[in-house]
């Protein structure tokens, strides 16, 4: 058993419904008992979809237990079969229909239904979200993908792309999408099929139509991208474009692929992020010490904008998603951090609070932490919330993902010469610690100077699951130095202060005092 | 004021009772399980943790109920089966008592622990009354060790707080043999209605007025064969049954929603305990007439409007017969998951016959008629509001009624402004 108070991932089952809910004519008759019907708000209030998602579930309740589940489930797959009239159905069972073990995938055999269906194996006990979501996707492929299809030979026509990933109720899947067809048009590949968005199961027939696949979502779309590239020997773009560098590889990549001329995909004037960066009003970004967790991919391709397009630095790297840990903890190497794998939010608030960051990067999760810490913190992705379904175009991929990353990650920030003010003129009355690191009033820090303590501390000490500070280490500091510490902002007070205790122990120091302090910031300055 | 003086032409309440068809349905239900509860009550109690033992889904529907994360590091939490656990590598009971030890260490201030079972624990048959007997010896008298299902099998929505509060039931204390007459009511309300009412009770008179559950849930009022009691929620039937079990004896009265229904609430404890009736109206006046005027506000919205609720919380009845009787709207379909009868009796005389009462779901089959009868205003779940709305149906979340202050005079106007709001919304809307 694991204790759980929040979680990264849903269920299996709840991706399985991201897939059918993304395409059209697909219908999921979930065998499941009341209540498990709370997944169709995450669709309807998160995205704000008119549709309710494309899912009959079985409704058992404790009465039906003892006689014929199985009955209940093949009715309600006959109705909907009636209802919707699907092109194509996903059978299977959500964590207490798996045992109760009424095998969907057997009972719907033994059924004349007018549609394929296809069964679904998701062990609820083993498996999440994601690994759901990919496991649906690759089936849904294997079972209606038609393997007689024949590629017309190469010459005298464009190159033909499937865009393998984006789902219902991803991170910004809706925006990225606009701008990988964007790139497509310009290099002038066509694109064979967008699954499993908008897809049916007709179109997911002729799949093997296209000559490779782009995988913009591995953790969705993985899977099946291997077994595509078995089958019909079409290659896979791997290289997810989030960032500028990264989205010049993917041009280049699918260019060579599909034997365009990438010049006028990369020489696109609307990427104005490198310009941005090198503004020299960004200077203070300058090693800005940040903290990124979030889904692998997601988290990677933070981590490398993070370091070599903002020049931050990167100062903790972890995944919730264990299938893809891996690629992070080769991420990891290069920045010279312990890659946190885990799904345990504790865990990572724990990671966050030793770490001290200047901004966190990470997922909703992440943005309550960090709101609790007092810390600026941008949103990279899933576990998505409402306001990551924007009114407004804000993709994450291509040279306008990356201009939206820009702003997004540096508008939290206190801004440069305001930085500058703040260290300058600390005992301004209008400097309070309460002001916080950041522009937006979520950010700020709850009023905890009440209790005399400062902010950092209080938040720690709110939190028991931090190792708690030896109580004598307050004793070392003079009232004076304890005073000149307070002059310095509090975003950066606590890393000042964990410095100079380092410092003193490492020197064997009894007492820090003013001199103590300056030795130390003379000692770490970068 | 009561049934049978209000519906004209209802001269005979029994009969048009038992003649009432109900139009019972099954089906997919588009209802939340009863773990959501813990969402409202984890507040109400402030020294109580609900511990689910249950699998990712009750963790997800919880963070997803409770509209993702909104307290640093809530008095909720979920034990989640891992394959392990179900293989029976490791005995569950053990792993139980791990998952608890780690917890009440992490939580000194914990002093109540509920084991919340859900549809997994249930179908696997893990005992919890066991565990929460083993662990409570463990733990006494620190920590109070109770348990419930709140599992989608056996209950829906609101029935979650009936299975809470009627495992509290046997742990309150045996009023005295000799003890006089005591009121009890019984229903989790927000703190601020709770005080409103203990204040009328008080001007009323009564003495010792006990509420279940108490805010602090070590403090649990006195039950016994002078209990009267007074349902707040109109879902607590098993809870009601607990009680009379103990000797209590309900009060029979309509719900507190609305000018008419709060007076009739009052009313029936007032009578109850021989309160005169010249001081009864007295201390009601006030807030009766403040709360008419507060619903005035809405009526230009809501009068002659004709609306349907679907199934969701068990309240579908009562506020249909506060906007049917108070606001003038017209009930077209009043859905609820479960109808009890004996409780609701009342609020049934009082519901139009041209509504159609139906109890369960077949969620599909209930949406062709809302398509078929066209209502200005559909009362539905999160999961099928959105959906209705692109389809050009005005609609209501029927969980903010669950989440709000409704009950009482004071907040009779806010509860016709909830459902007078999509309407204005709709008409002010230019895009």
């Amino acid at each position: 058993m694991q204790l759980s108070v929040w979680t990264y991932e849903g269920p299996p089952h709840v991706g399985a419904m991201r897939i059918a809910t993304a395409m059209e004519g697909l219908h999921y008759v979930l065998h499941a008992p009341q209540g498990d019907t709370y997944a169709d708000l995450l669709f309807t209030m998160i995205e704000r979809r008119g549709k309710r998602p494309p899912v009959t579930y079985t409704t058992f309740e404790a009465r039906d237990l003892g006689k014929d589940t199985a009955q209940l489930f093949q009715d309600a797959a006959m109705e909907a079969a009636e209802r919707f009239k699907p092109q194509a159905m996903i059978v299977g069972a959500s964590c207490t229909a798996e045992l109760i073990q009424d095998d969907p995938g057997g009972l719907i055999e033994a059924m004349d239904l007018p549609c394929p269906a296809i069964p679904l194996e998701l062990p609820s006990y083993q498996r999440k979200e994601n690994w759901g979501a990919a496991e649906t996707f690759y089936q849904v492929v294997r079972h209606l993908a038609d393997a007689n299809i024949t590629r017309e030979p190469r010459e005298g026509r464009p190159a033909r792309a499937n865009i393998l990933g984006p789902t219902a109720l991803g991170f910004r899947h809706r925006d990225d999408l606009v701008e990988i067809r964007k790139i497509l048009d310009t290099l002038g590949v066509e694109i064979n099929l967008v699954a499993p968005l908008d897809a049916t199961p007709s179109d997911i027939a002729r799949i093997g139509a296209a000559d490779f696949n782009i995988i913009l979502y591995p953790e969705i779309a993985d899977e099946a991208a291997r077994w595509l590239e078995r089958t019909f020997k079409q290659p896979a773009i791997r290289t997810v474009p989030i960032g500028v560098g990264a989205t010049r590889a993917f041009i280049s990549e699918v260019a060579e692929v599909a034997g365009a001329d990438p010049t006028p995909a990369l020489g696109d004037n609307q990427s104005r992020m490198p310009w941005w960066s090198r503004s020299v009003d960004s200077t203070y970004l300058t090693g800005k010490r940040v903290f990124i967790f979030g889904d692998a991919t997601h988290a990677v391709a933070a981590a490398r904008i993070a370091r070599d397009e903002l020049g931050f630095e990167v100062c903790g790297l972890g995944c919730y998603n264990r299938e893809f840990a891996r690629d992070v903890r080769e991420a990891a190497k290069l920045y010279g951090v312990e890659p946190l794998i885990t799904d345990d939010h504790l865990a990572v608030e724990e990671a966050i609070i030793e770490a001290a960051p200047e901004m966190v990067l990470g997922t909703q999760m992440e943005r309550h932490i960090a709101k609790r810490l007092g810390m600026p913190c941008a949103v990279i992705s899933s576990p998505v919330h409402v306001q990551d379904f924007p009114a407004r175009h804000s993709p994450q991929m291509g040279f306008e993902g990356a201009n939206v990353i820009f702003d997004s990650w540096v508008h939290p920030l206190v801004m440069g010469l305001e930085e500058h003010l703040l260290t300058m003129f600390r005992e301004d009355f209008e400097f309070s610690d309460e002001a916080g690191a950041s522009h937006h009033a979520a950010h700020s820090p709850k009023t905890a100077a009440a209790t005399g303590q400062a902010p950092e501390n209080a938040a720690v000490a709110a939190h028991a699951s931090a190792p708690a500070q030896p109580a004598n280490d307050a004793n070392l500091w003079t009232t004076e130095a304890e005073r000149e510490l307070k002059k310095i902002p509090f975003f950066v007070r606590g890393k000042a202060r964990r410095n100079t205790e380092a410092f003193a122990q490492d020197h064997g120091l009894a007492e820090i005092g003013l001199d103590t302090l300056y030795d130390a910031k003379a000692h770490y300055v970068r | 004021m009561n049934a049978p003086t209000v519906l004209p032409g209802c001269s005979d309440p029994a009969s048009e009772k038992a003649a009432r068809p109900v139009l019972r349905e099954r089906g997919q239900r588009e209802v939340f399980c009863g773990l959501t509860g813990i969402v409202w009550l984890h507040r109400k109690m402030q020294d109580a943790f609900f511990l689910v033992v249950g699998s990712r889904t009750c963790a997800h529907l919880l963070q997803s109920a409770a509209g993702v994360m909104i307290f640093a590091e809530p008095r909720f939490a979920t034990a989640i089966m891992e394959e392990r656990d179900l293989a029976g590598m490791v005995d569950a009971q053990d792993e139980l008592d791990r998952v608890v030890t780690r917890l009440l260490d992490r939580r000194p201030d914990i002093k109540t622990l509920f084991l919340v079972g859900s549809c997994p624990s249930e179908v696997i048959k893990l005992d919890l009354a066991k565990a929460a007997e083993r662990l409570g010896k463990q733990h006494m008298p620190n920590v109070r060790i109770l348990n419930y299902s709140g599992s989608g099998i056996e209950t829906t929505f609101t029935q979650g707080e009936d299975a809470c509060l009627t495992a509290l039931v046997p742990e309150m204390p045996a009023s005295a043999p000799d003890a006089a007459k005591q009121l009890l009511i019984v229903g989790a309300l927000p703190d601020i209605v709770e005080d409103q009412f203990l204040r009328l009770f008080d001007q009323l008179g009564f003495d010792k007025v006990g509420v279940l559950p108490a805010r602090n849930a070590r403090d649990l009022p006195p039950v016994g064969p002078n209990t009267r009691y007074l349902l707040a929620q109109p879902f607590l039937a098993e809870t009601a049954l607990a009680l009379e079990r103990r000797g209590a004896q309900r009060i029979d009265a309509l719900f507190p929603f609305g000018a008419e229904g709060t007076t009739g609430w009052l009313h029936a404890a007032a009578m109850e305990f021989g309160i005169d009736e010249m001081h009864f109206n007295r201390v009601v006046a006030p807030g009766r007439e403040r709360a008419k005027r507060a619903i005035e506000h809405s009526r230009d919205k809501l009068e002659g409007k004709r609306i349907s609720f679907l199934p969701d919380s068990q309240l579908e009845v009562p506020l249909a017969r506060f906007l049917a009787t108070e606001l003038g709207m017209e009930p077209v379909e009043v859905g609820t998951p479960y109808l009890h009868r004996a409780h609701l009796a009342q609020e049934l005389d009082l519901i139009p016959p041209s509504a159609r009462i139906s109890e369960g779901q077949h969620v599909d089959r209930q949406l062709d008629r809302v398509r078929e009868d066209k209502p200005d205003l559909t009362v539905c779940g999160l999961g099928l509001a959105n959906p209705l709305e692109s389809e050009g149906f005005t609609t209501k979340w029927a969980i903010e009624l669950v989440f709000s202050p409704i009950h009482g005079f004071d907040q009779a106007g806010d509860l016709a402004e909830l459902f007078a709001r999509p309407l204005r919304r709709r008409d002010v809307l230019e895009v």
